[in-house]
């Protein structure tokens, strides 16, 4: 089959390589219709997530077919068509049974390595570093999906696969950032990235009921996609982002904030370079601009919601202000499988199209072509899928 | 510099199960070379004594026998291994329920006879340089055997070269 292999820093290509095959009695096969690149990949494919191998394949957000099930699969058959979410959840564990899936403790192969890391090692994801579990992804024709009776949701008739692929990552992902925001009715959030998941947290924010959000970025087709959903807008590369904050909330702060750039933060600020010289010569792994503007700007006791991946460790974090201010910080993998059905009635009901978020369609042949298009957003780009 | 082997190690991990289902599992001998890969048979000769076959990564076979000390089901399993064993040892695991509702605490020991000399050799041939981590993974083979009725794995499945050959 055809699959997208990580080849090293900026460099992916499509290879020939093997079918994958049943593993274990609760894998399934799936034989991939659509995929998608994640904002997600591009800190792979800038190689800022260490434990990625050359040849590994790629993709975490992905959905199709099943051709094949193990033998302890017994909620889906051949021929159904399914989403499978990124994070791959044993069901059974005391996370999985508080519906903590992404902290799941038994689909990590590699838990040594993250526990190396951080202390304790999460659920495993498709396509993401051998930290978090080495699984081949799903930007390919098959996909090896463990699990498939905890994880895959069937798709009823009548929704087209762009309308329901983005359950596998972002519309949850932007969904469950949303709910970490802790909105109240009359409440003002501000979420720093107007990428594929930040739009789908706006859209989140306001059917949580806030009153007003503000997107924050400096790419015109981002912010032109984010106020077509009712958001204000803030170009950084204009304006001073707290001034404007500060202004547009009446010296306030917003009470709760997204950051939804995560480790590759860009700016201009000196704390900005700052971090660029640092992780340049690997003093720091993470940079973290957009955080600490977040931390700045949010209102007394409000809340930061980090939906962005970080992966290592940052410098210069404000912790006085956050504990001057009394924020809480909420964050985190999504726990995909919690959100999979109730998100799946709302685009069923026709609340919303997630298919809204796609600039660009690619046959999966022309990934390289892709992944460099998104990397530079280049043409508009906001979101990318593949089709195998 | 030789390898220096550890000589009393104890690990431990939290399962959701009962610690009756636990000890049942590893009260039959014969499951353990599911959690030990090390292991390659354990056979039971009676209720309480057994023989073990363990291969080191080099490809020796290592063989001894060893007999249970302490028996309490739900609670605790004892053995040690009989006199003149290749791989001197003996151990413990106990289970006792977790607080909260998360399931059964499972605390295993393992005493190897001091290092150096042909016994320390031989216990650093079969578990490495590292058997607090080799007693690590198999608690956590037990832990995903038990809660999840599989062991995750990613051996055999598919990848790229790169460009590179295989």
């Amino acid at each position: 089959m055809k699959a997208v292999t990580w080849c090293g820093k900026k460099t992916v290509n499509v290879e020939e390589v093997s079918e994958p095959r049943i593993l274990n009695p609760h894998d399934a096969i799936v034989r991939i219709t659509l995929t998608a690149i994640c904002g997600s990949d591009l800190h792979l494919y800038d190689n800022y997530i260490p434990t990625m191998e050359p040849g590994d394949i790629l993709g975490h957000e992905f959905m199709g077919e099943v051709v094949e099930i193990g033998a302890e699969v017994f909620n889906l058959r051949v021929g159904d068509r399914v989403v499978v979410p990124f994070t791959i959840s044993c069901g059974r564990c005391w996370f999985c049974e508080q519906q903590l899936y992404s902290a799941c403790d038994n689909t990590n192969p590699n838990a040594w390595m993250a526990e190396k890391v951080y202390g304790h090692s999460g659920a495993g994801i498709y396509g993401y570093s051998h930290m978090l579990g080495g699984y081949a992804g799903g930007q390919a024709q098959y996909a090896r999906v463990p699990f498939a009776d905890v994880g895959p949701i069937k798709i009823p008739d009548g929704l087209r696969d762009e309308q329901v692929l983005f359950l596998s990552d972002i519309f949850p992902t932007g969904y469950a950032a949303a709910e970490n925001c802790n909105i109240h009715p009359g409440d003002i959030v501000a979420i720093w990235g107007a990428g594929p998941v930040a739009q789908f947290g706006i859209r989140s924010a306001f059917m949580l009921g806030a009153e007003r959000v503000i997107a924050i970025d400096r790419v015109a087709e981002r912010l032109d996609m984010a106020e077509r959903a009712g958001a204000e807008t803030i170009d950084y590369s204009e304006d001073n982002v707290f001034e404007k904050l500060m202004d547009m909330t009446a010296g306030r702060g917003p009470d709760s904030c997204m950051d939804a750039v995560g480790l590759e933060a860009h700016g201009t600020s000196p704390d900005a370079v700052y971090d660029r010289v640092k992780a340049a010569t690997m003093m720091v792994t993470d940079r973290i601009h957009a955080l600490r503007q977040a931390i700045e700007a949010v209102r007394k006791c409000g809340t930061l919601s980090i939906p962005g991946v970080y992966g290592g460790v940052a410098d210069k974090f404000p912790i006085g202000a956050v504990f001057g201010k009394g924020i809480t910080i909420r964050t985190g993998q999504t726990h995909v499988q919690r959100y999979l059905r109730p998100l799946l009635d709302c685009v069923q009901r026709g609340d919303i199209d997630p298919s809204f978020v796609i600039t660009h369609r690619f046959p999966l042949e022309e990934a390289p072509e892709a992944y460099a298009l998104f990397s530079e957003r280049r043409d508009g780009c906001v979101k990318v899928v593949l089709q195998p | 510099m030789a390898a220096t082997v550890q000589t009393r190690i104890r690990r431990s991990n939290t399962i959701k199960r009962s610690p009756m289902d636990l000890y049942d599992y590893w009260r039959d001998l014969s499951n353990l070379p599911e959690l030990m890969p090390y292991l390659e048979r354990v056979i039971m000769s009676d209720t309480t004594r057994s023989r073990w076959y363990a291969r080191t990564p080099g490809g020796q076979s290592i063989e001894w026998n060893a007999r249970i000390t302490e028996d309490e089901p739900g609670r605790v399993i004892a053995w040690e291994s009989e006199e003149d064993a290749d791989m001197a040892s003996s151990g413990s695991v106990r289970f006792s329920p977790a607080p909260g509702d998360k399931g059964t605490e499972v605390v295993v020991d393992m005493n190897y006879d001091p290092p150096g000399g042909a016994l320390g050799d031989m216990v650093s041939k079969l578990l490495g340089e590292n058997p607090a981590q080799v007693l690590t993974e198999g608690l956590r083979r037990f832990k995903r055997r038990m809660e999840a009725g599989e062991i995750p794995t990613i051996e055999s499945q598919p990848r790229g070269t790169c460009g590179k050959g295989r």
